[in-house]
């Protein structure tokens, strides 16, 4: 009795308590507000709905968002993950198109099912790419002594632009069947980026949690200085964390890709950064570094992403939809902030006084 | 008599970006003899109005220690609520333009307060106002609005005459009232000092005594009604209104700002080093607009660039202030006792 009583406390201190219960709560409203929300069904051999779907949507910032949480428990932050979402796409689909650069051929050739290059080949070209960017960024910070949030807005200055100079300024689309496989096929009935999502998480984790890695990450993100006293190679840490970070993004820019059979370099992964920094602050991991949860940050991802679909299921714009997010993710912050808390401590000990 | 001669190193960064701008100016004038009429220097100005407007009250947040990423966002709505209250409620802009601006420094008085109060980084607060502002712009329209009120349109087509035929638009002369109203906030009050010393460290000037939570909210505010106002200025350009607008300019602003020669760490800086950030930025455009096979993407690779290399330039002089003051950070030569002389820099094993 003892044992599960100490295990439910534990539960309740973790850091991965309070994002369920948001989760728990956006689905508890969509048990009310939106009829089928929960119908799973089996079509073809896979499973569909609303569920699936927020894991399928959500599946690159599940990914973005284990990169960030790492990059954000060293106390820094990663911008460019939207600039590198939008590279890696632009690679990959380069690669894929047959009609690479000016030359102009049939548009029936233009259109088959086949690809410039193998696709091993182009999948790693991309992670090596996004790897290079989040090397970049690694390097300015731990090297450069830059500030995490100047060094990766360069890059998401640039990096549209260089995602644009890569497809030549146009939206390039892909017909190339295999490759729809990374972001819309299906393994044993289950999305195959749940598996793409569950391979990341394993091996941050095992990083993280079964070698020395985690301890350092989170002893650079609590204080850099006693670590480097303590012997950790805080700038080898630093440079890992935003190349791990590069690669999240590349994986979720072979996901959307691949999701919408085109790279748009303007507007693939709009916004990421933004989702991304929110669900690893929902996650509970703190923006001044420190602690961390890989799993509490896939759970915030998931509390966006249902967020998300839930608003477009009850009507909201998808673009209007940001200003409500903009808001929960604002409560949130503040519910978490030590001076809101020191508010309502005070508060409650007032009342107490009182009567 | 050599003291005058001597520049002195705080205003190099800014220096620079003017001789890079004369520089590129002349270079492209030489080549493309278009650039040399006077009017496509004063189309510099009129199409940058609204940029200039907003990189100028950015500067003060970056000064102070800040950031406001919410700049972009606030144009849009901006543009969106006006045309909306100007078309379908048939408000006068006379009435319509105050609440704006009213509105850009409530907004901005809102993101300072939570900052100030609750300790929670400018970065995330503003970019949570960021998408705030573009998702409030799509809620009040989808699509865009055109403009018709008639003094909107006067003044958008209003052209004041300087050399010969060459014109300016009534934008470019309020960005400079407000270019010089922020030099003189900056240089010559009070507040400007506070900024200034809260940017260089907060600590220190709470310890001294400095109203840092009053000028901080202040300087968001001022921040949220520079960027109401490049809204105006910008729908007032384009007579019409989408949430669409400005995408991104948050980063234009802020790359401005930057290579104008402000730290981004803020304390140092200078407001009209700002405008010639933007010059530079209009600049760039210019000459791939000249060159014609260039792309337009290039603009945000070079501007990218730019930025980099003011941020390496003034981290540079940032650490050479620190070993001529000699108070080295401890880290890098964690043995030696300081004795208040400059050591050669040993990089950590």
């Amino acid at each position: 009795m003892a044992q599960s009583k100490s295990f439910w406390k534990r539960f309740v201190d973790s850091q991965i308590f309070w994002p369920l219960v948001a989760l728990g709560l956006i689905m508890l409203f969509n048990a009310f507000f939106t009829p089928n929300f929960f119908k799973l069904e089996i079509k073809d051999g896979h499973l569909f709905g609303s569920l699936i779907d927020i894991i399928n949507r959500g599946a690159p910032l599940m990914i973005l968002a284990i990169g960030m949480t790492m990059v954000i428990a060293t106390e820094g932050v990663d911008l460019s993950v939207g600039a590198v979402v939008a590279i890696s796409a632009a690679v990959a689909t380069v690669l894929i198109n047959p009609a690479l650069g000016q030359q102009l051929i049939a548009s029936d050739k233009l259109v088959e099912n086949v690809t410039a290059t193998p696709l091993p080949v182009v999948i790693l070209a991309a992670l090596l790419v996004s790897a290079l960017c989040g090397l970049w960024n690694g390097l300015l910070v731990s090297r450069g002594n830059i500030q995490p949030m100047v060094a990766t807005l360069v890059l998401m200055v640039a990096g549209r632009g260089i995602a644009q100079l890569i497809t030549g300024g146009q939206i390039i689309t892909v017909y190339f069947t295999p490759y729809f496989f990374i972001g819309n096929g299906y393994l044993a009935g289950v999305p195959f980026t749940l598996f793409l999502v569950a391979v990341v998480g394993i091996f941050t984790w095992l990083l993280t949690r079964k070698t020395a890695v985690g301890m350092f990450v989170e002893s650079v993100g609590i204080n850099v200085k006693s670590s480097f006293y303590s012997g950790v190679n805080e700038k080898n840490i630093k440079l890992l964390v935003y190349v791990i970070s590069g690669v999240c993004a590349g994986i979720a820019g072979l996901i959307v890709s691949s999701n919408v059979k085109s790279a748009d370099a303007n507007n693939a992964g709009l916004g990421f950064e933004l989702d991304a920094i929110l669900a690893v602050v929902i996650g509970g991991t703190l923006m001044t570094g420190g602690r961390f949860s890989l799993a509490a940050s896939v759970i915030g991802a998931l509390v966006i992403q249902s967020m998300t679909t839930t608003m477009y299921a009850i009507g909201v714009p998808a673009m209007a939809a940001q200003a409500v997010k903009a808001v929960v993710v604002m409560v949130v912050i503040l519910l978490y902030s030590e001076q809101f808390r020191n508010v309502a401590n005070r508060v409650f000990t007032r009342k107490e006084v009182r009567s | 008599m050599s003291r005058s001669f001597k520049i002195d190193r705080k205003y190099v960064p800014m220096l620079a970006t003017i001789c890079l701008f004369v520089a590129g100016y002349v270079i492209g004038a030489i080549q493309y003899p278009g650039m040399a009429r006077p009017q496509t220097f004063f189309n510099l100005f009129i199409d940058n109005a609204f940029l200039l407007i907003a990189s100028t009250g950015l500067t003060l947040v970056i000064l102070s220690g800040g950031i406001d990423l919410s700049v972009g966002a606030v144009i849009a709505l901006t543009s969106v609520a006006a045309a909306y209250l100007m078309e379908h409620t048939g408000l006068s802009s006379l009435i319509v333009i105050p609440l704006m601006l009213l509105m850009g420094a409530a907004f901005g008085a809102l993101m300072g307060g939570i900052i100030h109060v609750f300790k929670v980084q400018p970065f995330i607060v503003t970019l949570a106002g960021m998408f705030f502002a573009r998702g409030m712009a799509f809620f009040i329209s989808l699509d865009a609005i055109t403009i018709t009120d008639p003094f909107y349109r006067t003044l958008s087509l209003a052209r004041i005459h300087l050399i010969g035929k060459s014109f300016v638009s009534v934008h470019v002369i309020i960005a400079f009232v407000v270019l010089a109203v922020f030099m003189y906030l900056a240089h010559l009050t009070h507040f400007g000092r506070t900024v200034y010393a809260m940017g260089g460290n907060e600590q220190s000037a709470r310890l001294m005594g400095l109203a840092v939570g009053r000028t901080k909210v202040l300087v968001y505010t001022l921040g949220g009604f520079c960027s109401a106002l490049a809204g105006l200025v910008f729908s007032n350009n384009l007579l019409s209104g989408h949430g669409l607008y400005a995408n991104g300019l948050e980063m234009e602003a802020i790359a401005a700002v930057i290579i104008g020669g402000t730290l981004l760490t803020g304390g140092v800086g200078y407001v009209f080093g700002t405008m010639f950030g933007v010059l530079v930025n209009g600049l760039i455009q210019v000459l791939i607009i000249f060159n014609g096979e260039l792309s337009s993407w290039w603009t945000r690779i070079v501007i990218g660039l730019l930025t980099l290399v003011f941020i390496l330039v003034q981290s540079t002089f940032a650490s050479m202030r620190r070993r001529q003051a000699s108070i080295k950070p401890a880290r890098k030569r964690p043995a030696a006792a300081s004795d208040g002389l400059a050591a050669p820099d040993t990089p950590p094993s």
